[in-house]
């Protein structure tokens, strides 16, 4: 981790090929440097945050004031930084009747400013939990003391976390865990804090600003999707094409602890919806082996989306995992407990995320958790059925190499979609898929689960969602598009979009047909579509060419009268 | 440590975070003198010089010093 001194060095870089994010940093303590540790931080990741900072201890002024520089900035990202060592101040002035009373009074604060903001603002809000500060009051009998500061903390803390659940524009950043990982005398320098009121030390900044900007990278669609792992001495101990199957380290024998317990943090990962890989030199049958026979081993072969086991280069089978997931490399995280492969891989493939692992295994989970690889800005029940598309997807693949016309192997998967507006149901799918797709994506405007609700009440908008099912399985939602009315004849495609993994099975032509229905219906004549070229959404270039769309300044356009319909193998659910 | 030792070593520190190679300091120098040595360069001075020297300054000492020398006193009073 840089810095802050480096941090700083960054800002002298040229940030006009980053992505720009406004972002407003608002605090109740000095926060000149933390504004300087995010803006350093977010240029190594790709953001250039352009960061307006109120005045100190303003946020209840800017806030509730519709008319304040914070309204008028108009951020996408608002950061709201309440400090214990305030809220401490506040409950040292309540009357000891109403200590209790602390945590709730602190909690409305917080709903009626994420309110307010979120009326006038089509943002996002990040709010730092609150750090401990035992006063030592009550000693450890505090936690049996509803009145004391720490039990108040500690259920502010918590009811936040209730609070945030059913706030999809409210996410909460984890101060707390940092303190707790980094010690308090790390996190907190009593003198600079009476000399500057700064409650943040300077070695703790680079920490905390990696915390925020891993939130916002989320937000923006930068999220880690894939576990790539090697077998030999990393999920197990020893070498199994040498040491047979009954001596691999797992379980009671040996170090077997610390690959059990290894094993269940890639269990519970694929439970979220991280896609995991096999990446091992090893003969595959030997490697299966362990997977389907081992009784410690906590991994099954169905966990495993793309198991790549042979005596080729790893940064061949990384490109063929690649390619078989149809995801992009810097989504991807690689783990091998040897030095030489790592350093071949980066060396290939500069984009994957490789840890150092700990050359002692016991350390692996330790190092793995500081590294925070995983953040996300959403989760949805969705996630954890992950996997089991990606391998439909490879047994479909396997299935397409029996057919020889393509025709008749789409008419062979009995495909079916569901195709309705956006409603509540489906809008935190349809926000997450806005935020995390990238290739196939036209215009990459990102909404919020906030804006999308806005959009399902205005008049003319028309938004549409589809499903994809087929006889291997369902892959649920996999596509969105919104529709805009732009004149009396012309339909305006403001967002289209599609899961990769879906490509090559006519649904862009299904999707087409119904835009096409349904502006025919609505008596509008032509729809009108745009391309805005990303780094990652080459793969959409000629999307409205290949649709019969003509170009016409820049715009795509279709004559919805004069548009064939294309042969599908989609049926309406 | 003599005063000149750690005058140098402080320039040092001076020139890291101020990024500013050209920046020669002596005892007299004071905040005034220098462009870049606002209040928030200056908090990340001192934490940059506690940690250098392996000392912690008081919150009475961060606010007084006027110039360099003053500075200087405080760290070799702590590093005797």
């Amino acid at each position: 981790m840089k810095t802050l001194s480096q941090l700083k060095k960054n800002l002298k870089n040229n940030f006009s090929a980053l992505k720009p994010v406004k972002v407003a940093l608002l605090g109740d303590s000095a926060t000149q440097l933390l504004s300087v540790a995010l803006r350093g931080t977010g240029f190594d990741l790709g953001f250039d945050l352009q960061i307006w900072e109120a005045d100190f201890n303003q946020i209840e002024r800017q806030v509730f004031d519709p008319a304040s520089a914070l309204y008028e900035f108009k951020p996408e990202i608002v950061i709201l930084f309440q400090s214990s060592h305030k809220l401490l101040q506040k409950y040292n002035k309540l009357s000891p009747e109403a200590y209790e009373t602390l945590a709730n009074q602190q909690l409305e604060l917080i709903a009626s400013l994420n309110t307010t903001i979120s009326a006038s603002l089509n943002c996002r809000i990040i709010y730092y939990n609150y750090t401990e500060i035992n006063d030592s009051v009550f000693g450890s009998y505090a936690n049996k003391t509803p009145s004391s500061f720490l039990f108040q903390t500690r259920k502010l803390n918590y009811e936040l976390m209730l609070y945030a659940a059913n706030q999809p524009g409210f996410s909460i950043c984890d101060l707390s865990a940092i303190q707790n990982q980094f010690g308090k005398a790390t996190l907190f320098h009593p003198s600079v804090y009476i000399s500057t009121d700064m409650v943040l030390s300077i070695d703790i900044l680079p920490q905390v600003a990696a915390g925020t900007t891993a939130l916002i990278a989320a937000m923006y669609g930068k999220i880690k999707k894939c576990l790539v792992f090697d077998l030999d001495n990393t999920i197990w101990g020893g070498i199994i094409g040498d040491d047979g199957l009954e001596q691999i380290q797992l379980g009671s024998l040996g170090i077997g602890k610390t690959f059990t317990e290894f094993q269940h943090w890639l269990k519970k990962l694929k439970n979220r919806g991280i896609i995991l890989a096999v990446c091992s030199k090893n003969t595959e049958s030997v490697a299966k082996e362990a997977f389907e026979k081992h009784p410690d081993m906590v991994l099954k072969l169905e966990d495993i989306a793309v198991f790549t086991a042979n005596w080729e280069n790893k940064v061949d089978n990384l490109r063929e995992i690649q390619n078989t997931l149809n995801i992009g490399f810097d989504s991807m995280v690689f783990l091998d407990d040897n030095p030489f492969e790592r350093n071949m891989v980066r060396e290939h493939i500069p984009e994957i995320t490789i840890p150092e692992l700990p050359e002692d295994p016991a350390d692996y989970l330790e190092y793995l958790y500081s590294l925070n690889l995983f953040e996300t800005a959403s989760f949805t029940n969705q996630d954890a059925e992950r996997t089991k598309h990606y391998q439909t997807a490879a047994k479909r693949i396997t299935d397409q190499q029996s057919f020889v016309n393509e025709n008749d192997f789409l008419k062979s998967l009995n495909m079916v979609s569901i195709v309705e507006p956006f409603n509540k149901f489906n809008i935190p799918r349809v926000a997450q898929l806005s935020q995390r797709s990238n290739q196939f994506n036209l215009r990459t405007i990102r909404y919020t689960e906030a804006a999308l609700e806005k959009l399902t009440d205005s008049p003319g908008t028309f938004t549409f969602s589809f499903t994809l099912e087929d006889k291997f399985g369902d892959n649920g939602l996999i596509c969105a598009v919104i529709l805009e009315k732009e004149s009396a004849d012309t339909l305006f495609i403001d967002t289209w979009l599609m899961s990769c993994r879906v490509l090559k099975r006519g649904m862009e032509n299904f999707v087409l047909n119904t835009l096409i229905n349904f502006a025919k219906a609505k008596d509008f004549k032509y729809l009108k579509g745009e391309y805005l070229p990303t780094a990652k959404n080459q793969i959409v270039k000629d999307h409205y060419k290949n649709l019969g769309f003509f170009e016409k300044d820049a715009y795509w356009i279709a004559d919805v009268n004069a548009c064939k319909t294309k042969d599908i193998f989609i049926n309406y659910k | 440590m003599n005063r000149s030792e750690i005058l140098k070593t402080v320039n040092e520190v001076f020139i890291d975070i101020l990024d500013d190679e050209s920046l020669v300091l002596t005892e007299e120098t004071s905040a005034n003198d220098v462009e870049d040595w606002d209040s928030l360069n200056h908090i990340q001075i001192v934490v940059a010089v506690e940690k250098q020297f392996k000392i912690r300054f008081t919150s009475q000492e961060i606010l007084s010093w006027k110039t360099v020398g003053e500075m200087i006193s405080s760290i070799s009073s702590k590093t005797l």
